[in-house]
Order: structure tokens, then C-alpha cells, then sequence
């Protein structure tokens, strides 16, 4: 038995012992950073295979309509027409919620909003399936539309939208209560209401969505631009009732999603249909009018909040209802809705919370998930609220939030489990760093903070299942080491955090690390890039992994060392005495083919009550935020100068990727707050275009000073957490408390546009409540409220990490 | 993606074949320069046309006079607000080149595209498909106008950023036709219409555009727009002011995207000049400006907020070209 | 209306330089050089977001300046030098903005990013040490949904200190 060389450097595992991470922490480059840069990364529009077909859908001119008859008889007499398909070849209904299969790819009963997808064409020319769509000549029957919240809570003048939910265009009602809400107001020194508005967005991908299928030995083959494959895998597979083992879906080099790419989507399972019929590959790539029909975005929110508070600001109850407007079918809005009620609990203790949501059909574009998925609405809300509160109380804002603060291994009063916690420090980072408590109290100047929090993933599945949520699995032979798992990277860098936890696991650089991901045929399950699981879970699954490669690694040189596992050093490119080829050849010998998987399956932390699957996470992240502005009272105008935000990530596996991810997230945000919306006119999309819907420019960027704070959580991968979407959620409330800063006069609603400013302070100048915003909430048929028996508050244990 | 229909593209050499090929082929044929403002509405079928007569042999100079100045039409709008001469002397040109949409824009559109760019309108501005769901208006395959459905004309709206300037810069355009050429000022050369928004004949060519001052004469344009790039204008004033002390001696206030046509404010030049120029009478112009500006529901941002901020653009465009040093940069409304 | 698709397509012999090569190529006179860079010639690193001139995705330099694609025709492009993403990194060595943006992550999805980079190439080419102001003016056509642009000024910033 021999010493090890290294005995400063013994087999401990990453990260139990401080500051011995090799490469976690860094600021390594992404692993496709190459293929970026030299425009050689393979986006789904790139992919030209031998005789590709182009389709082009026929999309409804209608928001409302029965399809009495579709002839396409002149369509197909189009030389170069190859295929023309409709809703009878396509009729079998799918939808990304198991209780919502209400969609089709193709319609030919009746059509829901303008866009609704009609007809489908393959033809040699793109050029010559757009004409051909056009040729197609449809019958139909116009209904009245539904378009708005209140238009869908009354009864319809023609038909319902949908024909479940109810009554008339609801979708969804939801109505839980946890704690004594009577009790908590009565004990209040203040009860305050207000009403809100948070008007729907979209993503706007740069990439437009684009699918390529080709048919070959009775197999499909998908490459698309999505953000889950196993999801696209799962409705291909119902819709061309084909087993799962006959469709491998592939994701491609993806140009954004921001959760736009994470249902399945009538132009994937259209080119498979005519891959299939035709014999030729068929590729569709979205125009960005039809992008902007795709959608699944930000829902539009009407909420009404009323809040009990002592005398020194304590939050003693919350009542919080919320009305989506969903548009025309379920997408993942039944999760929506019970969003939109889920997270207020996970910032600031409240002891009794009363939430009833709505969500209601109308003839517009689905709405589903938008980065913070259902909660940067009820944030907004919430953190204007209290702002509110604290004004009315004559206490610092700042000081009211922070007093109401979670603390960190609680569970909330609706059942919600918070392990780690960083929002005192992430709050006195800005706080600081800004300035906010001596800020310039110029005319028109104004600073506005806000928190919040989100997921590092959801706790619960889907669709119901106990199986794992994540899976990795490491090849390794010769020194080459191959990571397979389902995760898709969008551009967040998840190919390049399992690179590095692979790479920190075994010793190796990132860049030693070949990756295959998100191949329905050859990687295991991940569940998608979505609810900002990845790093949590597909990390937690590749530590899983690696480490029982190491093992092996280990095992095979210490017995060629004749030392003990626990005296070879890892790390280095090195295994004890050997470098990493020698070692890896030692334990092929030793074991035979060198494989290892791990997996993730969430802690099952839900409470025990219907509904209580959205929201639990294994980790909440936390951001504190300070937006600093100009506001022109003659005009409207707002500048924002400056924005500190700071980030609790757990902790950072790639500094880069994370400020990437904060700095992303408060660009969104800040379109939000300000300029993008996504509005109607007539039954249409009242812009759906680059040029006229907006998404903030290089010019109207102003500086972001980010914070990275690590509080290392006790379950993620080396403690890390999410990043992706929780920094979007403080921009938008903080940048309307500034606006009240700067001018007096609160915006209740966003985007803050000039004239909803300008109005707000002509109502000011004339006596009127200095506020522009929704006057009221209406009347909903919620049900009789569940009454949800609080947990114990304080967390004595967190349930053991699953690896 | 988008694409452009088929059609049969020509090469003339000279200005008078150009015109004479558009007047034999009538309006079946367009003229394309840079292209920035033609493709797109090529490619979303705002225009049905079988052949496209290209200007490439447009002069693309800009030739120095002392109170004038000539800018080819191929100039293109980057080389226009990057150009010394124009900087010097006519600054609020090189400006309102320069806020055209976006610097990659600016590299292909040109001088001459630019005054004749097709007036706008948020519901005409859009795809065949989407103009097919929202009923066709009347510029373009329908019969009324969706804005003001009660009303016998379009009220499209003008949206250029540089006519604006070259009418308050006394700009006059050389155009050739397929038997002539002659000289048209700017301010002839639109119509009140959102349909047949120019003055000049189809057929002819835009080939320069003269822009003249008497020295220290000075010129500002403000451009409003919610981003800082990219979008057309929603409310902008072109001013050209001179100064003899504080006395205004000569004054010009044109203002773009408030109607179909570049709307000079002739009321309010009339009671600046002969005036001191101060805060307040700069207030009162602009105040006075702003009442023939009737911004419709069919740009970005409500109209009533346009409407109200055609005063403020005004007063800060007086403002800058008052304060002016020649040869500065104005920083932009709001940001 | 779109029967036009019916109409005889008017084909010519268009030379061009792309990238120091020159292609001759029989091409329908309608399409854009967009369209023919990706499709004809298979530099599908040339991005597409719009096709109406309003996002910049597919940005390429013509003699230098950024131009968009989209917007252009071939047969308008005769003797005029077309530089696209393939274009900028010298064999296996990348271009040093193409080094910084890599470095410090300034490309996430990467889509927007070969006409962020030509953009970019022309702004120091022309002046090699712009302010962030003077970047963000020259870069304001070109729209990101990933990055809150903060990364790319400042691997735009690092690559003109490297190259100065």
C-alpha cells in the first residue's frame, strides 16, 4: 500500500470541502462557443436534406368560425405541389396537459383565433406551397368572438369557445384557502385593496420555429426547435398513432425559446404527416407573423389583492384572486392559473392566504408559458401593493418587505418547502450598491425596488408518473468520455453546465467532455428546458453519474497502485499515478464496457391538498432588484438609467452563464415593463411583427450591475439553483415604484407606456386618485373554497438530496 | 420565410431610359433603389408588380455649393448623415438621415427612396394573410379605409424623416421623365392622400435633391418613436431657423408622421419670424404648430398622445436649432 | 394573389465575391441574398428573423458595411464584396471578436449573433475604439432576446482593446 502523491488532494468530492472545485465556479466559455461564433451551430431552418418538400400552413382569417367545408382541389393542380393535408387526416386531439387534449393539428370542424391552423401544403418551393395555401378555398360560419376576460365570464352570443370548463368561457376555476384569512384581517391595523393589470407578451424568439421530419425504414425522424423533445416525442406518437419507438425526435441548435418552444406544435406533427405521405423529408419553418400565432405567452392577469398588515407592517393575511385570459385553448394554463396563486408565499410569511383564479377561453392565440410561467404577474402585483402598504403606513418600503421576509428552512402556510433563502443578502446588495436609501431626489428622478422568487425546477411532473425526472448516462472508453441526457440546450448553457460537472466529477476540463443531448433515440429522459430545471436536475442526475464512473476510475487504479480508494487522487487530467487515458483503459480492462447513469427524481414535497403539485420545487432562487429612472412629467417618457439586481443562485456553476442568464432575464423584463405587448384589434393580432412589436433595442438597454449571491443549497448540484427566470420577475414592479418615486402617480398595469403616465398624473392634477390602472375586478363564479390545514412552519430537516 | 414574388427586373443606364421603360409598362413596373422600403412590402403583396426597373445608375455624390448643396439620389441615407459638407451646413438633414430605421438600413436605403417612401398605416403595413383576416383597405385591394371607415380617402401617413428637413431646407428635387427633365421643390412634391401621396408622374425618376440655405442658417430634427432605432417616425419636426441677434428672420417648421403629406406648420412660422426667440415664444410656436397635426389611430401609440407630443417635438426642434453650434450632434427625444 | 408563383422565372448569371470566393451562379433575379447564400450556396450561418428589415438577424457586410440580406438581390451585387459569418475567422483562427464573444459569453442561443458580429467587424473597422455609446448607436439594428446586449459590449469593448 503507497501514499498518495497528493495528499493535500484526496479522493474528497468536489465541493465538500471549500474552495476545491477545479472548474465549477469558473468562467469557462460555453461549450459551443465555437459553433456560435463562426455561424456553424445547425439550427433546425439550416438542415436541407436530399429532395426536402417546404410546407406552408393555411392559417384562419377568422378569431371565430365552423368550417363548413375546405376544398383543395385547385391547390393541388399547382405544379410543384406534392401534398396537401387538412384536420381529416389529422384528427386525433393532443395538448401538453393530460387534462387539456384540446387541440389538433390541423382544424376542420371550427377555428379559435386568427392563426388557427387550417390546411398544410408540401411543395418542391416554399414559394409554390404558399400559393397553393392560398388556392385552398374554406367555407365557413362566423361566430361571434370572445376578447376579452369580461366578454368571456358572460354568456356567449353564438357558442362557447370550448366545450368543457364553463360556465360559458371559463376554463378553469380554482379556490383554496390556507390559515384563518377571516382571523388574520380582523387582527390587521390595516387592510388595503388594489387591483392590477399585467398585459399579455411573447417571447420573440429570434429563431422562428422550424421542423424538418424525414420517413425512412418505417421511422420518423424530427429535428425541431423546441425546448422538450420527450413532449414533442409523446404527442407525435399519439396524433400519428405510431409507438415511441417508431419517432426519434431531435433537438437542433436552438435560437431561443424562453418557454415559446415548449408545447408541441401543429407544424411538427404536420411535417411528419406529410414526411410520411410523401416519402420525402419536409421541412417548416414558421414565418414570424405565424410566431406571433403560435405564441403560448405571457397570459394577460387582472388581479385583485387585498392585504391585512399590522401597524408596523406584518403581513397578517392575504386574499388574492387572478383572471387569465387564455386565449383559445388549455396549453399549460391550467398550471398557469394555479401559478398565479402558488409563489406569493415563498418571499414573504403569510400566515393565512386566501387564492381564487380564473382562467378563461377567448379567440386569441393560446397563451401558456412565458419565463416566470404564471408568476411575474401576482408579482408585479404583490410587490405594488406593498409598496402601497408601506407608503400608507409612512414606513420604508424596503424595510416593510424585508421585515415580511421567509426565512431560510420553513415551509410556507401553503405547503411549500424553502430550503435555502438569500433575500436578506441579495436586498442589501442593491440596497447598497444603489444607493436607494440617500438616492437623488431630483424632479422627476426616481429609484423603485423589488423581490422575488422562482423554481429551480418543478416538483411534480406533467403528466403523472414516478419515474425519474432527469437522466445522464457517461460513456467512457479510451479517455473519451460521452455524457447522453434529453436536456435541451436553448442557448441557457445547459449542454455546457453538464460539461462541467462531468469534467469536475472526473478531473477532466469541460472541453474533454463529449456531449449527445436531446435525441429521443439515443439520450435518456430529461424532462426539457423548462421551469428552470436543468441545472438542478439533469445536474444533480450527471453528478449521479460521473461519480460512479470515478468510482471505477478509482477502484481500477488503486488496485494497480496497491493503495486504497481513498489515496487516489482525482483531478488534473489525472487518477492517482496515471493521466486519465491510462486510467480509464486500466478500468475498461478491470470492468468492462465503462458505463454509468444517475438520475433525478424530485423530492415528493407537495402538500397534501388538490392543486398542491404547482409550485413545490426542490429550491426556490431569490432576487432583489433597484431600478433607477427619469421621468418626464410633460410627456410620459421614462429612461431608465441604471438597474442593480442581485441573484441568490445557490451557487454558481458557471459565473458567466449565470450574469448571462440575470442580465437576459432583466432585458426581458424591462421590455416588458415598458414597451412589448401583445394586443388585439378587430379579432387580430394588432401587430405581429418585429417592427411594431417591441422588443427593446442596444439603445434602450440601460447598464445592469449584477450581484451573484451563493447560498448554497443543501440539494442542488454543488449547491447551485436556478437563474433563468427569476431576475425577469422584481423589473417590472420595480420599474412602476419608480415611476411613483419620480412623478407621484402609480401605473397600475404594464407595459408603462407614455400616455397611461401622462393620464395618470392629468387625474392626479384634477383631484382624482393619482393612479392609471384597472377601476375594478369582476364578478367570478368561484367555487366554494378548499380549506388546506397549514403545515408546521419550521423545517427542522430537509429531506436527503436524492443522489 | 418571406420571399419576393417573381418578376422581371431591368437594368437602365440613363435616367431618361429608366422613365421611358416605366411610362411604356405603366404600373405593372416599380423603381427600386436601395429596396429598404420596396421588399418589404414586396414580400407582404402591398405591391403587384411584374417588373422592377432598377436605379442603380442614380449618382450617389454630394456636390458642394456655398448656400447649397446637391445630394444624388443613390446617396445613400449612412453617407448622407456621415457626410462633412451636409454636417457643416446642414446639420438637420445629416440628422434626419442619420435617425432613419437602423444603421444596416441606413447602409442600402437611399436619399431619393427615402422622399418617396410609401406613406403608413397599421393596417396596411402588414402581410397579405393578416390584410386578408382584417378586410382589405382601400389602398390596397379594398374599398374602404379601415382607420376612418366613414371617410372617402386614406389616411395612410406620411413617414419620412428627411422631406420633412428638405422642405424647411427649400430642397428641390430633379426628376426625369421619359421626354424631359424639371425641377419640383420638395413642398410640390407630396399630396394630401395616403394612396396617391406624390405629385411627381409614376414615371419619373427622382435623381438629386438640391437643398439650399443662406448662411447660419440653422437646423434641427427631432424624431419621436418608442425605440431608439429601428421604427419609423410617430410625430417629428424639421426646423430651419435664421437669426439675425435673437430675431428670427427666417423660419421654417415642417412636421412628419402627423399626416399624409410633410405638414408645414406655415401659421406658427408666420408668428415666429420677425419674433425674439426666447422660452416662451418658442412654447407659443410650437402650441401653434401643433394644431393642424391630426395623428390618427393607425401608428404606434395613442393618438391622443401624438398629438400632444407634435408640441413638444416642435418646441425641442426650435430649441436645438436655436442653441445649435454647427456641425453638433442633438441627442435624441427621451433618451 | 399569389398566382404569380405561374410566371416564367427571369434567371440570370450573377457573379459574386463572397468571402474572397467568386461564385458565378445561375439565379432567379427575385431572390434576396438571403436567400441564395443559404439555399444556393449552403452559408446557412447567415441567420433569418424577419425577412422584412426589421430585426438585422441576417446581417452581412457589403464592401465593408453591414447591409441586410434580406433586402438585398444578387443581381444588384455585381463587383461588390459580400462578407458573411463564414467569412470572419481566418481558417481555424477566429476572428478576435469572435474570441471575445466566446470568452465572455456574449453569444447564448447564438442566432442573432454571425450579423451581431459583422456588425460589429465594420464598426472597428471604422473605429477601433468606440465608446459603449458609439457601439450600442452602431449596433441598434440588430436585436438580441438572450443577452440584454450587456455581454456583447463588453466582449465587443475587450475584442477593440485586444486588437488596438
Amino acid at each position: 500500500m503507497r501514499e498518495s502523491p497528493h495528499p493535500a488532494l484526496r479522493a474528497d468530492l468536489p465541493g465538500e470541502r471549500g474552495g476545491q472545485f477545479s472548474v465549477v465556479g469558473k468562467p469557462l466559455p460555453r461549450v459551443d462557443a465555437v459553433a456560435k461564433v463562426t455561424g456553424r451551430a445547425m439550427y433546425a431552418d439550416d438542415m436541407l436534406l436530399p429532395r426536402t418538400l417546404h410546407c406552408r400552413i393555411l392559417r384562419s382569417p377568422h378569431p371565430h368560425a365552423r368550417i363548413l367545408s375546405i376544398d383543395t382541389s385547385a391547390a393541388r393542380r399547382i405544379p410543384g405541389v406534392q401534398a396537401v393535408i387538412t384536420g381529416a387526416d389529422l384528427p386525433i386531439k393532443f395538448g401538453i396537459l393530460p387534462v387539456t387534449q384540446d387541440e389538433r393539428a390541423l382544424e376542420h370542424e371550427k377555428v379559435r383565433y386568427v392563426g388557427d391552423p387550417i390546411a398544410a401544403v408540401a411543395a418542391t418551393e416554399e414559394e409554390i406551397a404558399a400559393a397553393a395555401c392560398d388556392a385552398i378555398v374554406v367555407e365557413y360560419e362566423v361566430l361571434d368572438p370572445v376578447m376579452s376576460i369580461d366578454e368571456a365570464l358572460v354568456a356567449p352570443k353564438d357558442e362557447r369557445i370550448q366545450d368543457y370548463g364553463g360556465p360559458n368561457n371559463i376554463h378553469k376555476l380554482v379556490a383554496l384557502e390556507f390559515g384563518d384569512v377571516d382571523g388574520g384581517f380582523a387582527r390587521a391595523d390595516l387592510v388595503r385593496e388594489d387591483v392590477f393589470f399585467f398585459q399579455g407578451n411573447t417571447h420573440l424568439p429570434m429563431e422562428q420555429h422550424s421542423a424538418i421530419a424525414t420517413y425512412v425504414d418505417g421511422r420518423i425522424t424530427l429535428w425541431s426547435s423546441t425546448q422538450v423533445v420527450h413532449y414533442v416525442h409523446r404527442a407525435l406518437a399519439r396524433v400519428l398513432e405510431l409507438p415511441m419507438n417508431r419517432i426519434r425526435v431531435i433537438g437542433a441548435a436552438h435560437g431561443g425559446g424562453f418557454g415559446g418552444k415548449t408545447d408541441p406544435f401543429a407544424h411538427e406533427i404536420i411535417v411528419c404527416k406529410l414526411a410520411m405521405m410523401t416519402g420525402r423529408p419536409v421541412k417548416c419553418t414558421l414565418t414570424r407573423e405565424e410566431v406571433f400565432y403560435a405564441h403560448r405567452g405571457r397570459h394577460p392577469v387582472l388581479m385583485w389583492v387585498r392585504t391585512g398588515v399590522t401597524r408596523d407592517g406584518r403581513i397578517t393575511a392575504m386574499h388574492f384572486r387572478t383572471a387569465l385570459d387564455g386565449g383559445a385553448y388549455g396549453s399549460y394554463g391550467v398550471a398557469s392559473t394555479f401559478y398565479t396563486g402558488a409563489l406569493q408565499t415563498v418571499t414573504y410569511d403569510i400566515p393565512a392566504y386566501r387564492f381564487e383564479g380564473c382562467r378563461v377561453f377567448t379567440n386569441k392565440p393560446p397563451c401558456g408559458p412565458k419565463r416566470g410561467h404564471g408568476t411575474p404577474q401576482p408579482r408585479f402585483a404583490l410587490e405594488l401593493q406593498l409598496e402601497k402598504i408601506a407608503h400608507d403606513l409612512g414606513l420604508d418600503p424596503v424595510d416593510l418587505k424585508q421585515r415580511n421576509f421567509v426565512k431560510p428552512m420553513t415551509r410556507t402556510v401553503n405547503w411549500l418547502r424553502i430550503t435555502s433563502c438569500g433575500l436578506d443578502e441579495c436586498t442589501d446588495r442593491v440596497v447598497t450598491a444603489s444607493n436607494y436609501k440617500r438616492r437623488d431626489r431630483r424632479p422627476g428622478h426616481g429609484m423603485g425596488f423589488a423581490i422575488s422568487s422562482y423554481l429551480s425546477g418543478a416538483g411534480t411532473a406533467i403528466y403523472w408518473n414516478d419515474m425519474p425526472h432527469s437522466e445522464v448516462q457517461i460513456k467512457l472508453d479510451r479517455g473519451g468520455v460521452t455524457t447522453y441526457c434529453g436536456a435541451m440546450d436553448i442557448g441557457q448553457g445547459s449542454d455546457s453546465v453538464l460539461a462541467t460537472i462531468v469534467a469536475e466529477e472526473l478531473g477532466l476540463q469541460p472541453a474533454d467532455v463529449r456531449l449527445v443531448t436531446a435525441d429521443t433515440d439515443t439520450t435518456p429522459i430529461d424532462l426539457g428546458s423548462y421551469s428552470s430545471r436543468v441545472t438542478f436536475m439533469a445536474g444533480n442526475a450527471a453528478i449521479a453519474a460521473a461519480r460512479k464512473m470515478r468510482a471505477m476510475l478509482v477502484e481500477a487504479a488503486a488496485a494497480k497502485m496497491g493503495c486504497e480508494t481513498s489515496a487516489v487522487a482525482v483531478g488534473r487530467g489525472r487518477i492517482g499515478d496515471f493521466t486519465f487515458e491510462e486510467a480509464s483503459v486500466l478500468a475498461e480492462a478491470r470492468f468492462g464496457t465503462l458505463v454509468s447513469a444517475g438520475s433525478y427524481t424530485p423530492p415528493k414535497i407537495a402538500g397534501p391538498y388538490k392543486g398542491s403539485g404547482v409550485g413545490p420545487s426542490p429550491a426556490y432562487s431569490y432576487t432583489a432588484c433597484v431600478v433607477d429612472l427619469d421621468a418626464d412629467p410633460r410627456t410620459g417618457l421614462v429612461q431608465v438609467n441604471k438597474i442593480w439586481i442581485a441573484h441568490d443562485v445557490g451557487r454558481a456553476i458557471n459565473p458567466l452563464l449565470v450574469e448571462g442568464q440575470v442580465e437576459g432575464s432583466v432585458y426581458m423584463g424591462l421590455g416588458e415593463a415598458l414597451m412589448e405587448e401583445q394586443t388585439f384589434r378587430k379579432g387580430l393580432h394588432k401587430w405581429p411583427s418585429m417592427l411594431e412589436y417591441k422588443s427593446p433595442t442596444f439603445l434602450d438597454m440601460p447598464e445592469v450591475e449584477t450581484f451573484i449571491v451563493e447560498t448554497v443549497d443543501p440539494e442542488g448540484p454543488y449547491g447551485a439553483k436556478e437563474a433563468g427566470q427569476g431576475p425577469l420577475l422584481p423589473v417590472p414592479p420595480a420599474v412602476c415604484s419608480a415611476v411613483y418615486d419620480a412623478l407621484g402617480v402609480w401605473v397600475d398595469e404594464v407595459p408603462v407606456t407614455p400616455e397611461k403616465v401622462v393620464e395618470a398624473l392629468r387625474r392626479k392634477a384634477k383631484g382624482e386618485p393619482a393612479r392609471f390602472g384597472p377601476a375594478r375586478f369582476p364578478t367570478i363564479p368561484y367555487p366554494p373554497t378548499i380549506k388546506v390545514e397549514p403545515p408546521p412552519r419550521d423545517l427542522q430537516i430537509a429531506a436527503p438530496a436524492a443522489i | 420565410m418571406l420571399r419576393l414574388p417573381r418578376f422581371k427586373y431591368l437594368r437602365p443606364q440613363t435616367a431618361r431610359e429608366a422613365a421611358r421603360m416605366a411610362a411604356d409598362l405603366g404600373p405593372a413596373a416599380m423603381f427600386v433603389a436601395g429596396g429598404t422600403d420596396l421588399f418589404p412590402k414586396l414580400k407582404r403583396r402591398q405591391f403587384e408588380i411584374e417588373t422592377l426597373i432598377a436605379l442603380d445608375f442614380l449618382p450617389r455624390q454630394v456636390q458642394n455649393g456655398s448656400t447649397d448643396c446637391v445630394v444624388g439620389a443613390g446617396v445613400t441615407l449612412a453617407a448622407a448623415s456621415s457626410d462633412e459638407h451636409l454636417n457643416q451646413n446642414f446639420a438637420g438633414y445629416a440628422e434626419a438621415a442619420g435617425l432613419v430605421s437602423s444603421p444596416p438600413l441606413r447602409n442600402a436605403g437611399t436619399v431619393g427612396g427615402n422622399l418617396c417612401v410609401d406613406t403608413r398605416c397599421n393596417y396596411y403595413d402588414m402581410t397579405y394573410e393578416w390584410r386578408k383576416a382584417a378586410g382589405f383597405c382601400i389602398k390596397k385591394d379594398g374599398d374602404i379605409c379601415l382607420v376612418a371607415p366613414s371617410s372617402p380617402r386614406c389616411w395612410a401617413v406620411s413617414s419620412s424623416d428627411t422631406a420633412p428637413m428638405a422642405i424647411a431646407l427649400d430642397g428641390v428635387v430633379m426628376l426625369t421623365g421619359p421626354d424631359s427633365e424639371r425641377e419640383l421643390p420638395v413642398s410640390a412634391l407630396y399630396r394630401d392622400d395616403g394612396i396617391d401621396y406624390m405629385a411627381k408622374q409614376p414615371g419619373e425618376v427622382v435623381t438629386a435633391l438640391r437643398l439650399s440655405a443662406e448662411r447660419e442658417t440653422k437646423t434641427a430634427y427631432v424624431k419621436l418613436r418608442r425605440r431608439g432605432s429601428i421604427d419609423f417616425p410617430i410625430a417629428g419636426a424639421a426646423v430651419a431657423l435664421r437669426l439675425d441677434g435673437d430675431t428670427v428672420v427666417a423660419c421654417r417648421i415642417v412636421l412628419s408622421a402627423v399626416a399624409s403629406h410633410p405638414l408645414e406648420a406655415t401659421e406658427a412660422e408666420a408668428f415666429l419670424k420677425n419674433h425674439q426667440i426666447n422660452a416662451e415664444t418658442i412654447r407659443e410656436t410650437a402650441d401653434i404648430a401643433a394644431k393642424p397635426a391630426k395623428p390618427l389611430d393607425n401608428a404606434d401609440l395613442s393618438h391622443f398622445w401624438r398629438k400632444r407630443m407634435v408640441r413638444v417635438v416642435v418646441e425641442q426642434a426650435l430649441q436645438q436649432a436655436a442653441t445649435r453650434i454647427r456641425g453638433s450632434k442633438v441627442k435624441l427625444l427621451g433618451r | 394573389m399569389k398566382q404569380e408563383v405561374l410566371r416564367n422565372v427571369q434567371r440570370e448569371v450573377v457573379a459574386l465575391d463572397v468571402n474572397g470566393e467568386r461564385v458565378e451562379m445561375l439565379l432567379p433575379v427575385h431572390k434576396t441574398l438571403l436567400e441564395v447564400l443559404r439555399e444556393d450556396m449552403q452559408l446557412t450561418g447567415t441567420k433569418h428573423g424577419c425577412e422584412l428589415g426589421e430585426c438585422g438577424t441576417c446581417t452581412v457586410l457589403v464592401d465593408g458595411r453591414p447591409e441586410l440580406s434580406c433586402l438585398l438581390l444578387p443581381v444588384q451585387l455585381d463587383g461588390r464584396a459580400i462578407t458573411t459569418i463564414e467569412g470572419m475567422a481566418v481558417g481555424s483562427e477566429l476572428h478576435p471578436l469572435q474570441q471575445a464573444f466566446a470568452e465572455l459569453g456574449a453569444a447564448q442561443c447564438g442566432y442573432c449573433t454571425p450579423g451581431i458580429l459583422l456588425s460589429a467587424k465594420s464598426l472597428l473597422e471604422t473605429d477601433p475604439s468606440p465608446s459603449r455609446d458609439e457601439i450600442r448607436e452602431a449596433l441598434a439594428g440588430n436585436l438580441c432576446r438572450c443577452t440584454g446586449y450587456a455581454k456583447i459590449l463588453d466582449a465587443i469593448d475587450l475584442a477593440a482593446r485586444r486588437m488596438a
